[in-house]
């Protein structure tokens, strides 16, 4: 089992903390003067996303977690699993509930999302930046007003909610930031 | 544009300035106050046995030898110093690079500037003055010193961290971490006790204490390093740490100049290297003939020149005072 020593510890470095796969945000080399070195790490869950705080002996090593960044193709959801498909190898992978996690509300079939894998399972999914989606539900458009301001809530066909302009109509495709929830614009086809 | 931009310092020039300031003024402080400069060996056959050190060994080859020997990069230019005193130099002070293998973080760098000075007929409280005023001095107009505080070792323990030094046993100063502070440490054995007290110290303690200069004194006598212990009830060594702005600054001692007690305090730390499985080393005995000579009553002090730049302006890396920090030395 592949192992690192503290002497590896930077930021990004996947590692095994208490049967979890985690990575470390930042690592602080701690020692007095006269006395004992040590590593002073901040380590994210990537199972949870919770923030732990460890303090290693300098010397001291820990498992590695097999944990890679994978670019995957969204095919289908069938109830239970999400799935998705490398574009190179057509190889499938189902990811769970928890892995999709928040993503859920922004998939939409054939797009590109990072898929980060843990043993070959996925662990977590990161939707695109920016995604296309169409309103499935909104208030009428009303015509003329380009204002921008005021906004409705709309639902999109993926079922998530977020604000638009009032001249937004049904069946229109939006540009949507997923980082923040935010809608950027109308689709220019 | 630039491809490889590698080669320009990473400090900046008026931090470069800024050394050289404070540089020169610790030269004029000690003309002032007579004391002498003076100027050791970096490079020499024997090293510093503190288990806490690892010195750098590197290998010297007389002209024409087949063969080399070993030698080291001092980790403090303390001994040499000392045998300058015991030869009746008088009071004493260096500022040099000084070499620690396998440190490097925000705020160490494998190699650094220590000024260190002795004085002869001061104990540790009377060097503890010195210091507040040279550090005041030094950095009177750049940034002047907002308090000063002064603690006894085991009075920091009972307030801040709620633990006695002196009797805690491991578990209890494990529990202060885990328990108090949420703080799990891995690979730490037991064996170790004066390691959990460090932890507690930088951990726990360090944080809170605050703006301004702080002096602990009185350590255990299980860190004395080259102090001298005081006999009473729990022994204490006449050692004192100086923190800056929450960082630690230097270190001092009233000076151990018993030669049968070095030699023991010698023997004890070669067997604690080796059974942490460090490097042996060369033990000084020229430093120990020093002793047994008769080392003046002194005490002695070896203060962090980066660290003290890293404080006055406001550094939150090392990096940031090093022209040429060691990745890209």
């Amino acid at each position: 089992m592949a192992s690192y020593s503290t002497s590896e510890f930077k930021g990004g470095l996947k590692i095994m903390i208490d049967g979890d796969p985690c990575a470390i945000i930042e690592n602080e080399f701690v020692k007095p003067g006269k006395g004992q070195a040590f590593s002073r790490v901040k380590i994210r869950n990537l199972k949870t996303g919770r923030v732990i705080e460890r303090t290693f002996k300098s010397g001291e090593s820990v498992e590695a977690a097999d944990v890679m960044d994978t670019d995957l193709q969204y095919l289908y959801n069938d109830g239970e699993f999400w799935y998705f498909m490398d574009t190179n190898s057509f190889e499938q992978r189902a990811a769970s509930a928890d892995a999709v996690g928040d993503a859920v509300k922004w998939l939409k079939e054939q797009d590109m999302c990072e898929v980060t894998l843990w043993n070959d399972v996925p662990l977590a999914v990161t939707p695109p930046n920016f995604v296309m989606l169409a309103v499935a539900e909104t208030d009428p458009g009303v015509r003329g007003d380009t204002s921008g301001g005021g906004g409705k809530p709309a639902t999109l066909e993926t079922g998530a909610v977020v604000r638009v302009p009032l001249f937004i109509d049904i069946g229109e495709v939006l540009k949507i930031d997923t980082r923040t929830g935010e809608y950027v614009g109308r689709s220019k086809d | 544009m630039e491809t490889n931009a590698g080669w320009r310092p990473t400090a900046s020039h008026d931090v470069l300035k800024l050394r050289a300031t404070v540089q020169a003024r610790i030269r004029s402080f000690f003309a002032a106050h007579d004391v002498l400069e003076v100027d050791t060996p970096a490079l020499s056959h024997a090293a510093s046995t503190d288990p806490a050190l690892a010195s750098f060994r590197t290998s010297y080859s007389a002209p024409g030898a087949a063969d080399s020997e070993r030698c080291y990069l001092h980790t403090s230019p303390e001994f040499p110093m000392k045998r300058l005193l015991a030869a009746g130099s008088g009071s004493i002070y260096q500022l040099c690079k000084v070499f620690r293998d396998g440190e490097q973080g925000a705020r160490h760098n494998p190699e650094f500037t220590l000024l260190e000075w002795y004085r002869v007929g001061y104990d540790h409280l009377d060097l503890m003055d010195e210091v507040e005023r040279l550090v005041t001095s030094v950095l009177s107009d750049i940034l002047p010193v907002s308090s000063v505080h002064h603690w006894c070792y085991r009075d920091l323990f009972m307030e801040m961290a709620g633990v006695d030094p002196f009797v805690a046993d491991v578990q209890a100063l494990a529990g202060v971490l885990q328990s108090g502070h949420d703080i799990t440490v891995v690979g730490l054995t037991d064996a170790d006790r004066d390691a959990w007290l460090d932890l507690i110290m930088t951990h726990i303690i360090e944080p809170r204490l605050g703006e301004g200069l702080v002096f602990i004194r009185d350590y255990p006598a299980s860190q004395a390093a080259l102090a001298r212990l005081r006999s009473g009830n729990p022994q204490v060594a006449s050692r004192f740490e100086v923190y800056l702005n929450g960082m630690e600054l230097a270190n001092g001692f009233h000076e151990l100049s018993d030669a049968a007690e070095q030699a023991q305090r010698f023997t004890r730390e070669q067997l604690r290297r080796r059974t942490a499985g460090s490097a042996a080393v060369e033990i000084d005995d020229h430093l120990l003939a020093a002793l047994r000579a008769g080392l003046p009553d002194c005490a002695g002090v070896a203060l962090g020149v980066d660290r003290l730049l890293m404080c006055a302006c406001g550094a939150r890396h090392i990096q940031e005072v090093i022209a040429f920090p060691f990745e890209v030395a």
